[in-house]
């Protein structure tokens, strides 16, 4: 830009310089100082006696000094001196064309070209003989002065102030206190951004023209002039680019940063709140499409997080040039102009995709944070507050609501579990809000179903996601062997979920627990847990109490490890003292009884197999041979018995052994 | 013979164990049915009959102290039985010999032998019943059956109840095989005494439904003379007899023991139904 001017001016001092070689032959300046140096000299301006007395001094320092005087009183060119008095303005135009025509075309030009008599021109904010560069200090066009200049018509009481339509008011007053006035009028920074800044010098449009600097489109482009890498800034607003690319959907800087109030600060008044509330401040107002109330109470607003933000932060689309500024509206509220990365998530997560693919049963950001209500999550008041959490959730997920239905895994009755679980009576018995809930596993935005490998219960996430809070557990987990066994074996390894379940989670010194987990360690580990129950421990177990040794007691719980590893609770250094821990005197040999002994394995357990069958021939033989015995006595002591009894009754001669009347003695009771 | 007779329920009966005898002989009962229900809990852990009946015990814990008790009581038996033994044989035998190889030895004989082998000829109609005497072959068998599980049962169960004492000479494995022998031998004892020695000496059609012998230590003159025709004929050739006759117990004392018999009867037989329910049908 600089070097192009530098350029065109160069060119144009060329030009002028030729030109005044002429005239230098035909008018010479110091022609007109022979009168124009009277101080006494006075003319009629529009009725009124003004001086006509040129300081010769002051032209000559300033921008013109070569420039003769017939340059820009170009109607006095060629003609003979002393003049009529009467005469045209002085033309910048041919010189400065560029400026002239910006001039022209804007608000200041055209009322110029009606004829505005308050309408300024060059003259107004330049001056005449006394033009000085825009980087003297002198110059009222200077970046220190601009606002005086501007302000001598845009302040309250002055003629255009009262007779024409100016929206803003207290333009200077708020100025001169925004971060821009500050730094420019009391700092001395002449960077700072002055009424030229924004609405140019000479190109001064309505906002409502496109062509404006401060049109809604143009706003981001007229303020990254300086603050060129603002996006950085706000990237938690919003994303950079989009700024520019669609600016018609996001809130213009404008919307926070109010026009010359700017400060570096969270705005109090947004837009225009009270505008909204003129209409939506109306119990009965509903929408003329489809009848829902669109009444807005106000207090909501003022106790909730957003009360700092302006209805048409979120309600964006709003023009201000309208009767209805809201008519402007196309969009519906899109919380991630502000929240992005909150956005983000939601777009990946099985919610935001229904809501891609317009589920009429897809959850919204309003769904769990309310409207014009919307609390913090820290506020026990709010929704998304721990304690609200699970019946939120349950709000869709419960059995029977449209969540649930949809489901096809194998959960279910998870509200009702999940009260019953460890983690639910802490929340509600225990009325811990640290306790973990709904979010607290499946996250708040990025919700996604376990086979999703992004999923924060895939089991690849999972130890990681209870590790938030259980993080001294992950710790031991990651080490042992159920981690590092990953990639040496095809069967997928356990994670919290296997051992612990998902909703139904209990308290591991829990009867219930204790009795449980035999039976998900047996889940893989089928052959080793069925030998465990042929042992003292096991059977104890099986009989349904837990002060014996089940598998973690041995093997430990998350830090399970190799036997060959040192570090084991197995390993030849520590199996003594792990025996120990229940059995005070255990010694080595004692620590060699086999936990997970079985009489069916000859190769292995030779010792016991051959008890176990000598056993069973001992049985075997003493049964068969006492039985035969038994069958074989039972019909001839039968028979016995009928002979005696028939003996006894006809008198006769004696039965066997039967000489008396009474035999059977066990009938009579001795 | 002069106590052919008229009431037999006043009538003397024959004294054929001692006090002490039928003492040890209760004991025996209570303790041994109290170490099979609660040494079965564990080993048909498995079964739902276990677990009700290790909480009716008041837990596997309690359970374990009530079988740790009737152990000692069983050994305790033991022991006074031996120690009868001696006493017997200072008393009454005078030396070992007249003891273990007298007529009324437990030791078995070849008399036994003969009389076994005369029982399977009487079992298949190919001869009389034999005259038996003070001890049948059955009954010496049932008196060793125990001895020998007392020692076996007995010392595999002090093992397991010690196992830190224990293994600082075995190896710990030891500990896996006393179980096995512990366990099974027990179960050879549960089923032989609730259905051979039930049959033997309380089921079979002479004795049909009871013998209360062994809790009285009385039987009528008659049943002694038709059941162990050679004893009564040794007692009445030695004149014995009359010195070993008795007055029955009154019959309130006949019906407490009767009461006591049958639970006991019951509780057997039950563990045998749970035994064979356990094994056959709910095997693991």
């Amino acid at each position: 830009m600089t070097a192009r001017h530098a350029f065109s001016r160069m060119l144009i001092l060329a030009a002028a310089a030729l030109v005044c070689a002429g005239w230098a032959r035909a008018q010479e300046s110091a022609d007109c100082l022979t009168c124009h140096e009277d101080k006494a000299l006075t003319g009629t301006k529009r009725g009124k006696t003004v001086s006509m007395f040129v300081d010769q001094k002051k032209f000559a320092a300033s921008v013109h000094a070569d420039v003769p005087c017939v340059a820009c009183h170009a109607d006095l060119a060629g003609k003979e001196l002393p003049h009529e008095e009467a005469l045209a303005p002085a033309v910048c135009s041919d010189c400065h064309g560029t400026e002239s025509a910006l001039h022209a075309r804007s608000l200041h030009g055209r009322a110029a070209g009606r004829g505005d008599p308050l309408a300024p021109r060059c003259t107004d904010c330049h001056g005449n003989h006394a033009i000085t560069k825009v980087s003297d200090a002198r110059s009222p066009v200077s970046p220190l002065q601009v606002p005086f200049l501007c302000g001598k018509c845009h302040q309250e009481g002055t003629p255009v102030a009262r007779q024409r339509t100016i929206h803003q008011d207290h333009i200077l007053e708020n100025f001169s206190e925004s971060i821009h006035g500050e730094g420019l009028l009391k700092k001395g920074l002449i960077v700072s951004a002055t009424c030229a800044s924004c609405h140019t010098a000479h190109s001064i449009l309505p906002h409502t023209d496109p062509a404006s600097s401060i049109a809604r489109r143009n706003i981001a482009a007229t303020c990254t002039q300086c603050h060129a890498q603002i996006e950085m800034v706000h990237r938690k607003v919003i994303k950079g680019e989009l700024w520019e690319k669609e600016a018609h959907m996001l809130p213009a800087c404008v919307d926070c940063h109010q026009p010359h109030k700017v400060r570096k600060v969270f705005y109090d008044q947004g837009m225009a709140d009270r505008d909204c509330l003129r209409c939506h401040a109306r119990a009965d107002l509903v929408s003329a499409r489809d009848g829902r109330s669109m009444a807005v109470t106000p207090e909501h607003l003022a106790g909730s997080r957003h009360a700092k933000i302006a209805c048409s932060q979120c309600h964006a689309g709003v023009n201000a040039a309208k009767e209805r500024p809201c008519q402007s509206i196309t969009q519906r509220v899109d919380c991630a102009s502000c929240h992005a990365e909150v956005g983000q998530e939601y777009l990946q997560s099985t919610h935001g995709q229904l809501f891609v693919r317009n589920d009429p049963n897809a959850p919204t950001c309003k769904e769990c944070h309310g409207t014009h209500k919307v609390l913090g999550k820290a506020q026990p008041a709010s929704s998304t507050f721990p304690t609200n959490i699970p019946a939120l959730c349950a709000r869709c997920h419960r059995e029977g609501q449209k969540a649930a239905v949809r489901y096809t895994g194998e959960e279910h009755q998870i509200v009702e579990h999940y009260r019953e679980s460890t983690h639910g009576k802490g929340l509600s018995r225990g009325g811990l809000t640290v306790t973990a809930t709904c979010t607290s596993c499946h996250t708040a935005h990025k919700v996604l179903p376990r086979s999703d490998t992004l999923s924060s219960i895939n089991p690849r996430n999972v130890p990681s996601t209870c590790g938030r809070c259980h993080h001294g557990v992950e710790e031991q987990f990651s080490g042992s062997v159920h981690v590092s066994q990953a990639g040496k074996t095809t069967k997928q390894l356990p994670v919290c979920d296997d051992c612990h379940s998902a909703h139904t989670i209990r308290r591991a010194d829990e009867e219930g627990f204790k009795l449980t987990i035999m039976n998900q360690c047996g889940r893989c580990h089928e052959a080793i847990a069925k030998t465990y129950f042929d042992t003292y421990h096991g059977k104890v177990s099986q009989l349904g109490y837990t002060k014996t040794a089940r598998c973690y007691s041995c093997h430990g719980a998350h830090d399970i490890l190799p036997i060959a590893d040192p570090r084991s609770h197995l390993s030849r250094e520590n199996v003594v003292a792990t025996c120990q821990q229940c059995h005070p005197g255990a010694n080595r040999r004692f620590a060699g009884y086999l936990t997970h002994a079985t009489h069916h394995d000859p190769a292995k357990y030779p010792w016991l197999f051959w008890t176990f069958w000598g056993m069973t021939g001992l049985l075997v033989v003493t049964f068969v041979v006492s039985g035969i015995h038994t069958l074989l006595w039972l019909p001839r002591a039968l028979q016995w018995r009928r002979e005696r009894t028939r003996a006894e009754k006809a008198p006769g001669p004696p039965g066997p052994a039967a000489d008396t009347t009474q035999h059977d003695g066990a009938h009579h009771g001795g | 013979m002069e106590h052919t007779t008229v009431d037999n329920g006043n009538e003397r009966q024959y004294v054929r164990f001692t006090r002490l005898n039928r003492i040890l002989h209760v004991l025996m009962i209570v303790s041994f049915l109290s170490l099979a229900l609660t040494g079965m809990t564990l080993k048909f852990s498995y079964t739902g009959w276990a677990s009700f009946l290790s909480h009716v015990f008041g837990g596997y814990e309690t359970a374990g102290y009530f079988h740790r008790f009737a152990a000692i009581i069983m050994v305790g038996v033991f022991i006074v039985h031996i120690v009868d033994l001696f006493r017997r044989k200072r008393r009454e035998y005078g030396s070992w010999k007249a003891l273990l190889l007298g007529p009324d030895t437990m030791l078995p004989t070849r008399n036994d032998l003969t009389q076994f082998i005369a029982s399977m000829k009487w079992f298949l109609g190919m001869g009389p019943r034999p005259q038996f005497g003070r001890w049948t072959y059955w009954e010496k068998f049932d008196y060793f059956a125990v001895f020998w599980g007392m020692v076996v049962i007995g010392s595999t169960g002090f093992t397991l109840w010690f196992p830190e004492f224990f293994t600082q000479v075995f190896p710990g494995w030891m500990i896996n095989v006393a179980t096995i022998i512990h366990s099974d031998e027990a179960l050879l004892a549960t089923g032989f005494i609730f259905t051979i020695h039930f049959f033997n000496t309380h089921l079979r059609p002479e004795k049909f439904p009871m013998d209360m012998v062994i809790f009285t230590g009385r039987m009528p003159v008659e049943e002694l003379k038709m059941d162990k025709p050679a004893e009564y004929a040794s007692v009445e050739a030695t004149g014995e007899l009359e010195a070993r006759l008795a007055e029955p117990y009154p019959p309130i004392v006949i019906r407490a023991i009767r009461v006591f018999a049958w639970m006991a009867l019951g509780i057997g037989f039950s563990i045998v139904v749970w035994i064979i329910y356990a094994m056959v049908f709910a095997y693991q």
